[in-house]
């Protein structure tokens, strides 16, 4: 490959990073979310069908279990990160006003941590316990 | 994004602008495209009723008694069969996208039956899915 002459350093090249100092970041981790969430959700619906409805007990012996904890758990950082990246996106588009954006934007990031937070820590409390 | 400088007066030059909605003729893949994004919403509020179930459960029995009376009343039902669609269309939705990001099915006919499959198959699965629900009670 033949490299065309050109202002920016071969580090810069490599990086792939404009002036902007951000590449396609945002693009590829909405993807690699979007990806674990399938299965992650499919198995989200199917412990919902076995414990939805039943009783305390019953509910809780289903979400404690290792593997459906786990997985829950892996649902819980894959859906929080792919949420809050496709809603900043939204607001990107729709929210014009400099302060409403920047709000909106934070507003964002906490309610998505706040999510995963109430829901890692209730899926943990349940498996171990407490 | 990069700020634009507005001029004083930004009605004093006459640019094109991009037509609202309304003004387009529908058609399937514009249609699901909003749903798409729609349904990513609608997923993302209704993280609270997954909030509310899963730390009602970790909170104690009548905690998840008040959440398993809401969800199971005639109102909760239907509003968890509507979450289940949008999860199903989302989903759908999603993988199309995966196909576009592969470069395939632009093109006029695999595009509007991508489109027609992402409906139909997320109301299929919908249904699929209640109704292995109710038979496994
Ligand atoms: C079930 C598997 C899922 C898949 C395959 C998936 C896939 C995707 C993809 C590919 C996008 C980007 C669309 C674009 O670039 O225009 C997206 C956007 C989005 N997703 Fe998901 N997603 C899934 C689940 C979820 C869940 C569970 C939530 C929320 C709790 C969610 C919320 C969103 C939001 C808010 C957007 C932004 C919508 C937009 O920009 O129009 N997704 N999803």
């Amino acid at each position: 490959m033949s490299i065309k002459p050109s202002m920016r350093t071969p580090l810069s090249r490599v990086r792939g990073l404009g002036s902007a100092h951000a590449g396609t970041d945002h693009f590829w981790l909405q993807r690699v979310t979007a990806l674990s969430n399938v299965p992650l959700v499919l198995v989200f619906i199917g412990v919902v069908i076995a414990a939805g409805g039943r009783d305390y007990e019953a509910a809780r012996a289903i979400v404690s279990h290792p593997a459906i904890a786990i997985c829950l758990l892996l649902l819980v950082v894959s859906v929080c990160v792919h949420m809050r990246l496709g809603l900043q996106i939204v607001i990107e588009d729709y929210v014009h006003g400099h302060g409403a954006k920047f709000a909106a934007t934070i507003a964002n990031t906490f309610f998505a941590f706040a999510v995963g937070a109430a829901l890692g820590f209730a899926v943990l409390k349940i498996s171990f316990g407490a | 994004m990069a700020d634009v400088k507005v001029p004083a007066q930004r009605h004093a030059f006459a640019r094109p602008l991009s037509p609202h909605l309304q003004i387009y003729r529908w058609s399937w893949t514009m249609a699901m495209s909003i749903f798409h994004r729609v349904t990513g919403v609608a997923l993302y509020l209704g993280t609270a009723l997954v909030v509310w179930w899963l730390v009602a459960l970790a909170t104690g029995p009548s905690a998840y008694e008040t959440a398993r009376w809401a969800m199971t009343s005639l109102v909760g039902r239907l509003i968890l069969f509507g979450y289940t669609w949008a999860v199903f269309h989302h989903m759908l939705g999603g993988l199309r996208h995966f196909v576009w990001d592969f470069g395939a099915a632009f093109e006029r006919g695999p595009r509007m039956a991508l489109a027609k499959a992402t409906l139909a198959g997320s109301l299929a699965l919908t249904v699929i899915t209640w109704v292995v629900g109710y038979a496994v009670r």
